[in-house]
């Protein structure tokens, strides 16, 4: 029966081998490690949504409305124009904090840590669609997501979707209940104002029950109702808008929530939603699919699904119902990396410096990361849809995708570490002992470093987890 | 350009690629250079979000119409809408395919939909409209195109192509199709290029797929000299790979495959889920498609374009009220869209089934009348000219084709 081992751990559940970081020891200190302080948040910072929020987009706001005052006058060609600075500024922190995000799988104890942080953000992917909150998820992940992966899931779910981005992401900032005093004013006044059932039907169909849960689209109209008066305001934040609620009473899965002009009622229905046993194995499911396999054991989603359901919903007795299960160990059937992942453990392997990347203008750090990814198929926190990235391997495994892999592979390792290392030792620094002797071959057939080291990297060992 | 057998067969010989595991490649199997099994052009677009007809070729003649949309989304000849045919108008993102209108090279369906009902999930939407069955239940994984292609003989690798950088559940399955995107173009040094087909021979699915890559890529797969400046070299062509709008570049990389072997195309375009602002949002998507319909027929050329014929699809239409955001929600019934020298155009088709709240699907959808897998049978029965049977059977199982709507010339 397989097993821990300790390659496998950081190359399964982690963010890759290092030269100068050790693999996890047992699946205890992989645990263990969850729970411990967020060091490389300390060590590589990336801006919470809050001071984003606070700085930048009230700064923003505030250009905006010096130019609508002062529109073709002098003042507002200025407030256009600052307005234009503090854009490109939050554009290139976009890239900065991919950057500080490579450099966190590259030197993190604590593998497992930063590959929840990524599946729980695509999870509950969010992002914004205008303006300057574009830039905003990797701030939105650091406020909701990481700080909420090793309590309940209510408590992440809750976290990710009363979220300024997330109600913005899916249209919930506008959605009013068409029975308001809202919409009461609005329809007087001959404008229009009324639900928006995007957020309802994403937090059933992809945040908890999964697609094929018990619900109806009545369920979906009636949370829609549930969720009116969740909105954003850039000065403040998340606020609750009694005057955009439906009134009245709002039955979701057969339960009926109370009509109170707070937050409550939602907060009930999430709390509900969270431990429902098709969240269970959506969750189980998904989890083990992510990190195992495409085909995965259904024993080994039982597994978790019965420990998510035994403590309903508690992240640790998730975590370790995963690990301790022998199917999470297999190594017949593996996963292909996200282009995220593979950058982020070639980083790892290169041992990259943080000065070069942290150095990157925004110019820099697409020509040598976002554009390349973009070419794998996966365009920086820019998803689709609401559904995040796809899991199958499948839908990465293509000759556009590949060829993205294989050039960049060849052409970036050597900005990132100008000091390259030695091929050979390479292949035991990127894959232990799941080198194969065609890579070690190749390593040292290779006719220059650079094409050596991208042998390495773009060979199915490195590239399967 | 791998168009011509010899540089094929040079390729072939100089990598040594024909290996055990190339067998799952599309490009590997059928090594022969007979002439293309037909002769006309299928090109298949998906719209993925929902596109919403009813905003894109407005029913302003409904009694019911002006009521459902009376703010944002007001339609007609009276808001900007280019009146068609005195019942239908076009919404004037669409303002730059007129003269295909006139020309009878654009035609319209309305009130069509995949048999997918209530759930109303982009995904398992987007999954059924390119399985082209009735359910997901049986787990279909591979697409209706593909089916088509398993249907003809003489297909070949380069016969259909999957374009984009996403991957198409549509042509996924057995019969050989190429997938590509027109600036993944890859170059390796000789030595490079034979250690890494010694590196892939254990993993035949990236085996195949970086063989392809290599088949695909502009000179053919490789035998450039990469010195030491290797490195840089693929950098300044990744550099290049990011500029041009990607519609148009997907546009024109279909239009110059079709003109040569090629005789089916199929990609997708995003942006089409207009929850709101869908007065700028569906606009912006409306140009995009309208210059990418433009590109392929300039890209075509007369004769070529003469021969083909552009179906495009979305996996369902939008609530028949707009909502409270200046938008509408998930719907039902949706528009298909041809365009192509091959179509008949110039006509707004399907069974319109009204507007009134009694017509409405649930009272929130508009009601389709008839599934737009029919539609796009008989594109193929009239331009491929396979059976009737076949398409109930294997392509679409399960379907009754109907009456043939004449979509084509």
């Amino acid at each position: 029966m397989a097993g821990f081992n300790s390659e496998l751990a950081a190359i399964r559940f982690g963010c890759g081998l290092s030269p100068v970081v050790d693999a996890p020891r047992s699946i205890d200190t992989m645990l263990q490690g969850l729970q411990s302080a967020d060091a490389m948040a300390q060590t590589f910072p990336i801006e919470s949504f809050d001071t984003f929020r606070e700085t930048r987009m009230k700064a923003v706001a505030a250009q905006r409305k010096i130019l609508k005052e002062n529109r073709g006058s002098d003042i507002g060609k200025a407030a256009r124009k600052q307005r234009n600075v503090l854009n490109r500024i939050a554009r290139t922190d976009k890239g900065r904090w991919l950057g500080q995000n490579l450099l966190r799988r590259s030197y993190t104890e604590q593998g497992f840590f930063e590959r929840l942080a990524f599946f729980w953000g695509d999870h509950f992917s969010a992002q914004g669609k205008q303006g300057l909150i574009r830039r905003a998820t990797s701030p939105y992940i650091e406020d909701a997501i990481r700080p909420n992966m090793t309590g309940q899931f209510a408590d992440l779910l809750k976290a990710a979707v009363l979220h300024p981005l997330m109600l913005t992401y899916l249209d919930q900032h506008r959605s009013v209940g068409p029975n308001s005093a809202f919409s009461m004013r609005k329809t007087a006044q001959g404008k229009a104002a009324g639900l928006n059932e995007n957020l309802a039907r994403e937090v059933l169909e992809l945040h908890t029950l999964g697609v094929n849960g018990p619900y109806t689209q009545t369920d979906v109209t009636q949370l829609a109702e549930l969720f009116t008066g969740l909105t954003f305001q850039v000065n403040v934040g998340f606020k609750f808008r009694k005057d955009m609620v439906e009134p009245g009473a709002e039955t979701v899965l057969g339960k009926t929530y109370g009509d109170q002009m707070n937050r409550a009622p939602v907060l009930a229905v999430l709390d509900d939603l969270a431990v429902h046993p098709a969240t269970a194995s959506h969750v189980a499911w998904k989890l083990a699919m992510h990190f195992v396999s495409d085909t995965p054991d259904p024993a080994l989603i039982d597994h978790v699904a019965a420990a998510f359901q035994a403590t309903d919903g508690n992240l640790m007795a998730v975590y370790t119902a995963l690990l301790d299960h022998p199917a999470a160990w297999q190594t017949d059937k593996m996963n292909f990396k996200f282009p995220v992942d593979f950058v982020g453990s070639a980083c790892r392997a290169l041992a990259i410096p943080p000065a070069p990347i942290q150095a990157f203008d925004e110019k820099g750090m697409q020509n040598a990361i976002s554009t390349p990814m973009a070419m794998m198929g996966q365009n920086w926190q820019l998803p689709i849809g609401p559904d995040g990235w796809p899991e199958e391997d499948s839908e990465w495994i293509t000759p556009q995708g590949l060829s993205g892999r294989v050039r960049w592979a060849m052409a970036v390792p050597q900005v990132l570490q100008p000091a390259l290392p030695d091929p050979r030792e390479f292949v035991d620094a990127a894959l232990g002992s799941f080198a194969p002797d065609a890579v070690r071959f190749a390593a040292s057939a290779a006719e220059s470093k650079t094409e050596a080291i991208g042998l390495v990297l773009a060979s199915p060992a490195f590239q399967r987890r | 350009m791998m168009t011509d057998a010899v540089s094929r067969r040079t390729f072939l010989s100089r990598t040594g690629l024909i290996g055990c595991s190339l067998a799952a490649s599309p490009l590997m199997t059928p090594i022969s250079f007979a002439a293309a099994p037909w002769d006309t052009r299928l090109v298949v677009i998906i719209l993925r979000g929902g596109l919403d007809g009813l905003d894109a070729v407005q029913p302003y003649g409904d009694p019911a119409y002006a009521a459902l949309r009376p703010k944002a989304l007001a339609g007609g000849p009276q808001n900007g809408g280019i009146d068609l045919d005195g019942h239908f108008a076009l919404h004037p993102g669409m303002a730059s395919l007129m003269p295909l209108w006139t020309a009878g090279e654009l035609g319209f369906v309305h009130a069509v939909s995949t048999p997918y009902r209530d759930k109303r999930s982009h995904f398992d939407g987007q999954d059924l409209l390119e399985a082209g069955t009735d359910t997901l239940a049986e787990g279909a994984r591979d697409g209706w195109l593909n089916r088509m292609l398993q249907a003809v003989p003489g297909v070949q690798a380069d016969t259909a192509y999957a374009i984009g950088r996403g991957d198409m559940q549509l042509l996924k399955g057995p019969a050989p199709v190429a997938n590509w995107s027109p600036d993944a173009d890859l170059t390796l040094s000789p030595q490079a290029e034979r250690l890494m087909d010694l590196l892939m021979q254990d993993d035949p699915e990236m085996h195949a797929a970086l063989a392809e890559a290599q088949m695909l890529s502009e000179g053919g797969g490789g035998g450039m000299a990469m010195a030491d400046d290797g490195g840089e070299m693929m950098m300044a062509q990744m550099q290049q790979a990011s500029k041009g709008a990607s519609h148009r570049k997907i546009a024109r990389f279909a239009g110059q495959r079709l003109r040569k072997d090629a005789r089916v195309a199929a990609f997708s375009l995003n942006g089409w889920d207009t929850h709101q602002a869908q007065g700028r949002n569906l606009t912006r998507a409306l140009e995009r498609l309208s210059e990418t319909i433009l590109t392929l027929k300039d890209t075509l050329k007369g004769p070529v374009w003469k021969k083909t014929a552009v179906v495009v699809m979305t996996e369902f239409g939008r609530t028949a009220r707009e909502n409270g955001t200046g938008g509408t929600d998930h719907g039902t019934g949706g528009l298909m869209i041809t365009a192509g020298g091959a179509v008949r155009g110039g006509r707004v088709l399907g069974q319109w089934p009204g507007l009134d709240s009694g017509a409405l699907y649930e009272d929130r959808d508009l009601m389709p009348t008839r599934d737009v897998r029919a539609h796009a049978a008989w594109v193929m029965r009239g331009l491929i000219g396979l059976d009737t049977s076949v398409l109930e059977n294997s392509v679409f199982p399960g379907l009754d084709l109907g009456d043939d709507p004449g979509l084509l010339l």
